[in-house]
């Protein structure tokens, strides 16, 4: 019976996605060991987003209530505080998930299983299944603590699905840290888009160095991503150049996705940036150069200028769309 | 200013995909692949350099140390590091495949009482584990703020007080933290308008690079005469046990079926139609 804690992550007083993934994970292993889970809201707006999570399955839902933009050391006491009353604390593994849970497992001195892709029980433990080396080796691990930290990879855990019922709400004490006083948060700048999250996307469209300019990648790249309905993806080298917002890299640095369709324009592929790609169900590579190491992931590869390519593959899925 | 950085040497990453795994699972092996500098470590690296000289008149105005975890053959990677530029160097004697995160972070943090910089750059994760954990552990253990994933910096000339933006995957968040604080860098910090340190002047720009700054044979030559502490965790007095255990490593699945390469448009829209069924 593993009594497991979700940490939900909440974004301008709401549930992001990725909260949903940790609860799949906490569903799992409470049912493979007749075990249950409490969700833990935190942060502003931890009241309402708490009962955004309602009908989920949790034995309880908590909210500690924290004004104020994203510090993990403004958290991170409180979640360990909760921790003690749990075997498993899971978030997922996000910039947010990753660096909250380290902070507040190291309370506690308790071990992390970071950013696992799978998960088992064997003879009473928790066997976490790990990519590393970019991808290029699965690693098998179990914490050795008795409170075990870990952190999902979103594109491995399926968003849990409403269940049903109704969790009844309890606020938890917040716990402060002298040390948060030595930070101080001067805001977020978030670049809003209509297009799908690129962890949640059936179809994106990455673009790279390739495109050149931020001009290019926004009348090549965007068009074809709408009319796909798709997310918008890049390459390190085109985040680096400034064509797109950080947030948008894929790979071992950015983002992990998965999408059904993973359409790479312009990108060579570096194993960084397959580390992030590879489990997307079809590949599809538009690059002038048959040889770049994209190939060795591509299902189908398109040898032609993008500049070309690209505007004419936008006229004839919409044409297909039309018809 | 004082920064200390720790590093930590890796099987070249550019070639991850060529590690092998022991018959019986047991281990991960890398033979025939060069030892590198992390690459996170490397950045960071650069990053500390930037904040301790005065770029515009190639002169150093702190001190950069670096510190590994590892065996005697990592004085390599030291040597490395200590040739782009940092001061002096410390090794720890250990295992690094076979500590564990909070094994290592216990290592540092004695390393850093002991050291008491004015800031602990490093990288966010080994590209090995990929696990970004030591540094909020490290944290913990110091007592001090973290400062994860900083895409640009901007000290006084003392280094006491840090302002950062940093890369969360909703946006990016700009902090002020006072120091001594650990910081990991993300990717954009080798921007060319990046790291301003109150020295060098504002306007000073960098080469646009992807990875750290390149050893000159001057520097090369220069860093085997620099310091080099060696250490032991006995020395240091830390006695952390493992949190965290591997039981077995295996090499993933390939990707299964082969790249068909198609000859335009047409023909693309028609197979991702008919065939893959995915448009
Ligand atoms: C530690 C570390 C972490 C990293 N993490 C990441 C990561 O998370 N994500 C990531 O993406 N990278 C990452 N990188 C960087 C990675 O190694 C590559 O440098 C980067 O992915 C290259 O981006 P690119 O493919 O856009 O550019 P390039 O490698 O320059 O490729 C451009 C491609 O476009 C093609 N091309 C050029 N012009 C045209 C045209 N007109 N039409 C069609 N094709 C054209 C070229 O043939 C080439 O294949 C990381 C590197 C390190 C060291
Ligand atoms: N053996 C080691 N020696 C020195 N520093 C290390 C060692 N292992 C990890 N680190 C540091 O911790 C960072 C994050 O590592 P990790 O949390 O293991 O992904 C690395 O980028 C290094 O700066």
């Amino acid at each position: 019976m593993t009594d497991i804690l979700v940490v939900a992550e909440l974004f301008e007083g709401k549930n992001r996605k990725t909260t949903l993934s940790a609860v799949a994970f906490a569903r799992q292993v409470a049912e493979a060991t007749s075990g249950a889970f409490d969700i833990l809201s935190i942060g502003e707006g931890a009241g309402a987003a708490a009962q955004e999570l309602t009908g989920f399955g949790a034995r309880k839902l908590l909210e500690a209530e924290i004004a104020g933009g994203y510090v993990a050391e403004n958290l991170a006491a409180t979640v360990a505080e909760v921790a003690k009353g749990y075997q498993v604390i899971v978030a997922t593994g996000t910039a947010y998930g990753k660096d909250l849970l380290s902070r507040a497992a190291g309370k506690l001195a308790a071990g992390v299983a970071p950013d696992i892709s799978a998960v088992k029980v064997e003879g009473g433990e928790l066997i976490y299944t790990r990519p590393m080396y970019a991808g290029n080796v699965i690693g098998h691990m179990k914490v050795t603590t008795p409170i075990e930290f870990v952190t999902v990879r979103q594109t491995s855990f399926e968003a849990a699905a409403p269940s049903g019922g109704a969790s009844p709400v309890e606020k938890v004490a917040v716990q402060t840290d002298a040390v948060a006083e030595r930070l101080r948060f001067g805001g977020l700048e978030s670049v809003k888009s209509e297009r799908p999250e690129l962890a949640e996307a059936e179809v994106i469209v990455a673009g790279g160095r390739a495109l050149k300019s931020e001009d290019n990648f926004k009348n090549v790249i965007d068009p074809l991503a709408d009319a796909l309905g798709a997310a918008v993806g890049a390459s390190r080298a085109a985040c680096d150049a400034g064509y797109v917002a950080a947030d948008l890299q894929i790979g071992q640095t950015g983002k992990v996705v998965a999408p059904k369709l993973y359409l790479a324009i312009g990108i060579s592929g570096a194993i960084q940036h397959l580390a992030g790609m590879k489990g997307s169900k079809v590949i599809v590579a538009i690059n002038k150069d048959k040889e770049a190491p994209i190939a060795q992931v591509a299902d189908y590869f398109l040898v032609q200028d993008l500049f070309d390519a690209v505007p004419a593959l936008t006229e004839a899925v919409k044409k297909l769309a039309a018809s | 200013m004082k920064i200390l950085v720790p590093i930590k040497r890796v099987a070249d990453p550019d070639n991850a995909n060529k590690v092998k795994v022991a018959p019986d699972g047991s281990s991960v092996t890398s033979e025939g692949l060069e030892w590198k500098l992390n690459p996170f470590d490397e950045w960071s690296l650069e990053a500390a350099l930037r904040l301790t000289e005065n770029a515009a008149e190639k002169s150093r105005v702190g001190e950069v140390v670096v510190v590994t975890i590892g065996p005697k053959d990592a004085t390599q990677t030291i040597r490395q590091g200590l040739a782009m530029g940092a001061e002096r160097a410390i090794r720890v004697e250990g295992d690094d495949a076979q500590l564990d995160a909070w094994q290592v972070a216990s290592v540092l943090a004695a390393v850093a009482k002991k050291e008491q910089p004015d800031l602990i750059i490093m990288g966010k994760q080994v590209v090995d584990g990929d696990s970004n954990v030591v540094p909020q552990y490290l944290a913990e253990l110091l007592g001090w703020p973290a400062l994860n994933y900083a895409q640009s910096l901007t000290t006084d000339a003392e280094g006491k007080t840090v302002k950062a933006q940093r890369e969360l995957d909703t946006g990016v968040e700009t902090l002020e933290v006072d120091g001594p604080a650990v910081i990991t860098c993300a990717d954009r910090i080798l921007h060319p308008q990046a790291v301003k340190n109150g020295v060098t002047p504002d306007d000073f720009t960098y080469p646009a690079i992807e990875g750290g700054r390149y050893a000159t044979l001057k520097g090369i030559m220069k860093a085997k005469r620099k310091p080099i502490d060696e250490t032991t965790v006995g020395d240091l007095g830390v006695e952390a046990a493992a949190t965290v255990q591997y039981t077995a490593f295996e090499l993933p699945p390939a990707r299964s079926g082969n790249t068909t390469f198609v000859e335009s448009v047409e023909e693309l829209v028609e197979k991702l139609h008919a065939d893959a069924k995915v448009l």
